[in-house]
């Protein structure tokens, strides 16, 4: 049975090859921000752990977590993105991403997103976007409450 | 299980068309053979493709399908009987009255209650737990009574009685389940020992491990402490006969929609002398028969329980919905349920890294699979799936608390009822088989 094109827009190589293996994958000691945000309705969990810079800027992000391979991959690959980025800017990122997985409109590329663009294959399984976002939500959380 | 003492089942014959439905089961007393494939053959929503392929519909746990019969009596009853109950006086309003109290009586007989007046219509299982809850609650418990309930408790009959404990001070507690996903008698002896218990309340099947729990020893056991026992029959109702006198509950609570009936109708037995010594719920019409500025007088049960208009069209699909099982016959669906899944049960076993929650294949069970993947998350295995018109479902399952006993985050779940073949359960395992590939990396 041949894979059908969605399903394969949804679950490309490189979002399994994050969901196998997690970068960024682990804890930070304190003094950090941590989050830990969940989709109650499914299980997925993620702890998210970011320490940032006298400028706000994320230092050091680092997650923990279990879940479908859509909410880890995009934990993983958002921790390889934000890292180093000011708050402006990984804020920007924030609403760059939710675009990309829920825009009702047709998705636009966003440079600054690079592979994280490969989660667009969401779009077409609503029932799944919150796997996508519930990284993001944590980190727009550790960012305001990180002030 | 009561009753089918003297029916059996034997394999059969294939059907003449070549088996691609199934297998016929002989039945021994009528020497019948069930043809399942016309059966099936009722339920129009089954007859479709969804995206990648013919529905294979395993999700009945959470909601049955529904024969053209049931679809048909509810046309029939908005085409020409459609009226408001108990009050008018004209014709239509008779009709009315008539299938919905008729709708009464099949519950009733259904499940062995005493008579009709001991069926209360409700929304569904979930109201009408929370009816027992709350107006037993308010009436009857105090602060320092004890709540049993066990670990593989529904999220609706966990959480109604936890809103009652807070509002009045009871206490709860839990009957363990064992590894294999039976509940721990002797525990629960020890908690019914420790005295307190004025109410006992357990599923009958569980919904994600599939165990038939021992429902007549632990309304035994809730009887001789002096508890109430309320039965959630959510996943026994559609499937095994169920008389509620043998079994020995004080309460029990289903829902039509699991059974072939419309969502948003389900009933409540309770035992009169206890109906009739509960108050009121829901205020409102119906459910008066004086009223004042200052105060009311009620009716007696089950008006009483039932304020403003009914579902009336739920009911008489609900009615429809009864008849239909029967003439199929709940012995012959609990029996064809068995042979789907130790089927289903056994071919899990064929999927690698594989771990299925409950009791050991070949032990009788609610047909349900809940299980685990090494390669493949629950949530991704169901989109995976779906893609290929399987429906299972991913999830905890509204058993939270469960999934933290066997420690798992949450599961995938396969749940059969009669309308389903063999050969589904085979392109399941295909389907599921080729997942685990997809996602452990192997494809």
């Amino acid at each position: 049975m041949a894979m059908n094109d969605e399903l394969r827009e949804l679950y490309q190589q490189v979002i399994l090859d994050h969901s196998r293996k997690p970068r960024n994958f682990g804890e930070l000691a304190p003094p950090c921000a941590h989050v830990h945000g969940d989709n109650p309705s499914c299980g997925d969990e993620v702890d998210l752990y970011v320490r940032f810079g006298e400028g706000g800027e994320i230092n050091e992000i680092k997650f923990n977590g279990q879940g479908c391979a859509i909410s880890q991959a995009s934990a993983s690959m958002m921790t390889q993105k934000v890292k180093g980025k000011g708050k402006p800017e990984a804020a920007a990122m924030i609403e760059d991403f939710r675009r990309v997985v829920m825009g009702d409109e047709e998705p636009v590329e966003v440079d600054r997103l690079g592979d994280l663009q490969l989660l667009e294959g969401v779009r077409k399984f609503p029932q799944r976007v919150k796997c996508a976002m519930l990284a993001w939500r944590a980190l727009e959380q550790a960012m305001e409450e990180g002030e | 299980m009561d009753g089918h003492e003297n029916w059996s089942f034997e394999l059969g014959d294939e059907w003449p068309d070549g088996g691609t439905w199934g297998v016929g089961y002989v039945c021994k007393r009528e020497r019948k053979v069930m043809d399942w494939a016309s059966i099936r053959g009722e339920f129009p929503i089954l007859q479709q493709r969804v995206k990648g392929g013919r529905l294979i519909y395993l999700d009945n746990a959470a909601t049955s399908q529904k024969p053209r019969a049931v679809i048909e009596a509810m046309s029939r009853y908005y085409e020409c009987d459609n009226a408001n109950v108990h009050r008018g006086m004209h014709e239509l309003s008779g009709r009315a009255t008539a299938a919905y109290e008729g709708a009464r009586e099949k519950v009733a007989r259904y499940l062995g209650a005493g008579s009709a007046e001991e069926i209360v219509f409700t929304r569904g299982t979930t109201e009408a737990i929370n009816l027992v809850a709350q107006v037993f609650g308010a009436a009857f418990l105090q602060a320092g009574d004890v709540i049993l309930l066990t670990e593989m408790e529904h999220h609706s009959n966990l959480v109604p009685w936890q809103l009652v404990a807070a509002r009045c001070g009871a206490r709860m507690k839990h009957i363990p389940v064992r590894d294999d996903g039976t509940l721990d008698l002797e525990v629960a002896a020890a908690l019914f020992a420790e005295g307190g218990v004025k109410v006992a309340a357990f599923t009958h099947i569980s919904n994600t491990l599939g165990t038939v729990n021992p429902v007549v020893e632990l309304c035994r056991m809730a009887r001789e402490a002096g508890a109430v026992s309320l039965v959630d029959g959510a996943q026994s109702a559609g499937h095994l006969r169920v008389d509620v006198r043998a079994l020995g509950c004080d309460f029990y609570a289903f829902s039509g929609h699991k059974m072939c009936g419309p969502t948003g109708i389900g009933a409540l037995y309770g035992r009169q002398e206890w109906l009739e010594r509960m108050p009121p719920w829901h205020g409102g019409g119906e459910m008066i028969s004086v009223v004042r500025l200052d105060g009311s007088e009620f009716k007696p049960p089950p008006m009483r329980f039932e304020a403003g208009t009914p579902n009336i069209g739920g009911a008489v699909g609900l009615g429809a919905a009864i008849d239909f099982i029967e003439s199929i016959g709940r012995e012959a669906i609990w029996e064809h349920d068995q042979v789907l899944t130790q089927h289903l049960l056994g071919r899990l076993g064929e999927v690698p890294g594989i771990r299925v929650l409950g009791q050991a294949v070949g032990v009788e069970r609610g047909p349900v699979a809940a299980f685990t993947t090494v390669a493949a998350h629950p949530h991704d295995l169901v989109t995976f799936a779906d893609e290929r018109g399987l429906a299972l479902r991913g999830g905890h399952h509204c058993n939270q608390p469960l999934m933290r006993r066997f420690k798992v985050p949450s599961t995938a779940r396969a749940s059969v009822y009669f309308y389903n073949t063999l050969d589904e359960v085979d392109e399941m395992i295909d389907i599921v088989q080729e997942a685990v590939r997809f996602f452990g990396g192997l494809d």
